[in-house]
């Protein structure tokens, strides 16, 4: 087969090539160049700098493949980065990587493939495609801790019947071990979690990245559950639901952020058992199959990328909005964030939380 | 596969004559130019009939009016910050175009931030400057005109001569006056030097660069002429080397390569120019005939014989690119300078090419080796790629139903 790898210059990339091309296909790299901080300085890690474009590149020469960059800096700035900023200037906590793997990586980068006549985009992501009967299904990576099926749920049955995830069937342990008896460049590379575009912390992007930051992240009032002033926000783009930590505030119990309300510039605090929701709407529903299942629905539902997926119910509220009910109640239901529908180890489909 | 280089505009494959002529540097000759010694005296030999044969080449008054540099940008940087610097108490004022090369235009910026004032003039459709622009521009205050002689991207020629006629009229009128203000003129020849006759007493200039690696050179190694008595100063600074305006170890074996190379294309020059400009013309009619939704980018009747820039509506260059890279064909979407960058090429902007078809502009620029059948291969290879790549454009698609 003719593969276009996408290659971020880390060890999971620079591995799923070097597989594919030990397998004998016609394996060429390419990386996307998303994004660079306006003054060019130095930044270590993310996933598109270009000390990381440098360093794929280099693994392609020492694989002996193409490598090619693809300069999509335009539409991350439109599709995911500003996507982002009203996203949190709207109260809500944004996943920018499902954003950008919709929209840019499994949609743009995918079609450039096509285009440039490959059959087949190929990533380091640790998650598995299999076919049933004419159906391709998500399935969950084969390392539960590295798994990456939370981030791919808004993949529909087009882009996965052109993708190939060759780490699946793998565990990290055994892609880095395979990198470094192959001498890979990247072997050593160290892990990067971070937001690509975010050099230190989201709060000072905002304010570099806003120019009317002043005007759009105002101080305002703390209030507690019985409606009572209790301290002064900085901005409510500046919290998360679920946060407990940075409020500036001396309680004799721990309080935490259990709801933003950006109509009022009003930040809600409360005790503990106030940030666990019972249930939640999900809207922008998306399904694998590329049809909604029967409603009710049981599956597991995980939140956040590093939450363990908690069984619920889901209902139909309206047309791509579903209301998940959780057997027990979950903490920090942040809106913003996605949640994602599991049937065992295989993922139906998901949504961003309301 | 077969592979077919069409990025000569980018560098060129260095030739025989060129290596055979740098091989005793590499060697047994390997003494410093400036040293008093016979190993010195052996170098110096070499360095001194390479700039002999470059002056000859340019007819140049003098051999001292050659320099050496490291490259055609530091050439460019060497005239114009070095005329600029010189002449600051004299005047401030720099006219150059939108469409030089980066190394022009980045210079120029740094020096409008230094406090010159730079005048951009705009180009016409076809890519040319207008010589009435320049002659308006003057100012009493200016002292350096530089305009590219060809353009990189679209092979447009300058109109060179004439600049140089405006700037001695007005050099002359000066002096009538009684100003001591010199206007220099500078021209960018990186993309003419061995495939147009340059002659820097004819065309009027002060300064004009090369360099090697265009010309079947190596690369590393270009040359500015100044004319003798022109007021420079080194950007670079150090010993007392190339008439303490380029300071630094010359690149004696570099310098041999560009001097012989640069002899081969003159003297070739008629008949290769002759030869790629049927080829070219091929290319470029063939394409024309098979593609629809097209455009042939910059003034034909004042274009060099190697370069066609075309336009392929609704769709990026760069797709056009990667996929003739990958059927084997190099070619370009405009400077290679500037890959990377998905900004549409200033050049075409200047010449009021509208985004979109700036975006799918691709460069092919043709060289010695080429023959016909690599022609006839790149006619074959193209309209399918611009069919796939348009059958997955919306933006056809939406054109196509509308």
């Amino acid at each position: 087969m003719k593969i276009l790898v996408a290659m971020s210059g880390g060890v999971d990339s620079s591995t799923a090539a070097f597989l594919l091309k030990e397998q004998g296909h016609e394996v060429v790299g390419a990386t996307l160049r998303l994004w660079h901080s306006a003054d060019d300085k130095y930044r270590p890690g993310g996933c598109c700098s270009l000390d990381d474009i440098y360093d794929a590149r280099r693994v392609c020469d020492f694989l002996g493949i193409k490598h090619y960059v693809l300069n999509r800096e335009t539409e991350f700035r439109r599709d995911v980065v500003d996507a982002f900023v009203s996203e949190y200037l709207s109260g809500a906590t944004p996943n920018p990587c499902i954003v950008c793997n919709e929209k840019i990586k499994f949609r743009m980068m995918l079609s450039d493939a096509l285009a440039l006549g490959f059959d087949t985009l190929a990533t380091g992501h640790y998650a598995r495609i299999e076919r049933k009967d004419d159906c391709y299904q998500l399935v969950v990576g084969k390392d539960p801790a590295k798994d990456q099926s939370y981030v791919l749920y808004r993949l529909g049955q087009s882009e996965l019947s052109h993708l190939l995830f060759p780490l699946g069937n793998y565990t990290k342990k055994e892609i880095r071990a395979m990198a470094l008896q192959a001498q890979l460049p990247a072997a050593q590379k160290p892990e990067s979690q971070e937001i690509c575009f975010v050099e230190t912390d989201y709060a000072a992007f905002l304010k570099s990245y806003l120019p009317d930051y002043d005007a759009r992240v105002r101080p305002g009032p703390i209030v507690d559950p019985s409606g009572k002033i209790v301290g002064r926000h900085r901005g409510l783009a500046l919290y998360t639901v679920g946060q407990r930590s940075g409020l500036g505030l001396t309680t004799p119990e721990p309080v935490y952020v259990i709801r933003i309300d950006v109509e009022t510039n009003t930040l809600c605090i409360g005790p503990k058992a106030q940030v666990h929701a019972a249930s939640g709407s999900v809207k922008y529903v998306v399904w694998i199959a590329g049809s909604p299942p029967s409603f009710p629905l049981r599956c597991t539902v995980k939140i956040r990328r590093l939450h363990q997926p908690a069984p619920a119910t889901l209902t139909r509220e309206h047309d791509n909005q579903v209301l998940v009910a959780f057997d027990v109640s979950q903490p920090a239901v942040t809106p913003g964030q996605s949640a994602v529908f599991y049937a065992g180890d295989i993922v139906i489909g998901g949504g961003i939380i309301v | 596969m077969k592979r077919v280089y069409l990025d000569h505009s980018a560098t060129t494959p260095l030739r025989v004559e060129s290596r055979e002529a740098m091989m005793p540097l590499f060697g047994d000759i390997y003494g410093n130019p400036s040293s008093v010694h016979g190993f010195g005296q052996e170098a110096k030999k070499h360095l001194e009939d390479a700039r002999e044969l470059v002056a000859k080449c340019l007819n140049a008054a003098r051999p001292e009016e050659i320099i050496f540099t490291g490259c055609g940008t530091e050439a460019d940087n060497l005239a114009i910050k070095g005329i600029a610097f010189a002449n600051r108490e004299k005047g401030n004022h720099i006219i150059t175009s939108q469409i030089e090369h980066h190394a022009v235009l980045n210079t120029c910026e740094y020096l409008a931030k230094n406090g010159f004032e730079v005048t951009y003039l705009p180009v016409n459709e076809g890519g040319r400057v207008r010589w009435e622009d320049v002659a308006a521009a003057i100012k009493p205050t200016t002292i350096l005109i530089t305009i590219m002689h060809a353009n990189n991207e679209v092979g447009t020629i300058q109109p060179i001569e004439e600049i140089g006629t405006i700037a001695a009229a007005e050099n002359k009128r000066r002096a009538a006056l009684g100003s001591a203000v010199w206007l220099y003129v500078h021209t960018d020849a990186v993309q003419t030097a061995g495939k147009i006759p340059l002659d820097v007493r004819a065309m009027g200039v002060d300064l004009l660069s090369i360099s090697g690696h265009k010309f079947y050179g190596p690369k590393g190694v270009g040359a500015l002429y100044v004319k003798k008595g022109a007021r420079i100063q080194p950007i670079l600074h150090g010993g007392h080397h190339e008439r303490n305006l380029r300071a630094g170890t010359e690149n004696v074996a570099g310098i041999a390569g560009l001097a012989k190379a640069l002899e081969l294309a003159i003297m070739d020059m008629d008949h290769e120019q002759k030869r790629l400009g049927v080829l070219r013309d091929q290319l470029e009619a063939g394409i024309i005939q098979q593609v629809p939704s097209l455009k042939v980018n910059g003034d034909t009747a004042h274009r060099m014989a190697s370069v066609t820039n075309i336009s392929f509506a609704f769709i990026e260059g760069e797709g056009i690119l990667l996929s003739l890279d990958l059927a084997g064909i190099a070619a370009s979407t405009g400077s290679a300078c500037a890959s990377g960058s998905l900004e549409p090429s200033h050049v075409l902007k200047a010449m009021g090419v509208e985004t979109t078809l700036a975006q799918g502009a691709l460069r092919f620029s043709l060289g010695h080796q080429n023959t016909a059948e690599d022609i006839a291969y790149v006619l074959e290879t193209v309209p399918p790629i611009i069919d796939r790549l348009r059958s997955m454009s919306p933006l056809y698609q939406k054109t196509v139903k509308s």
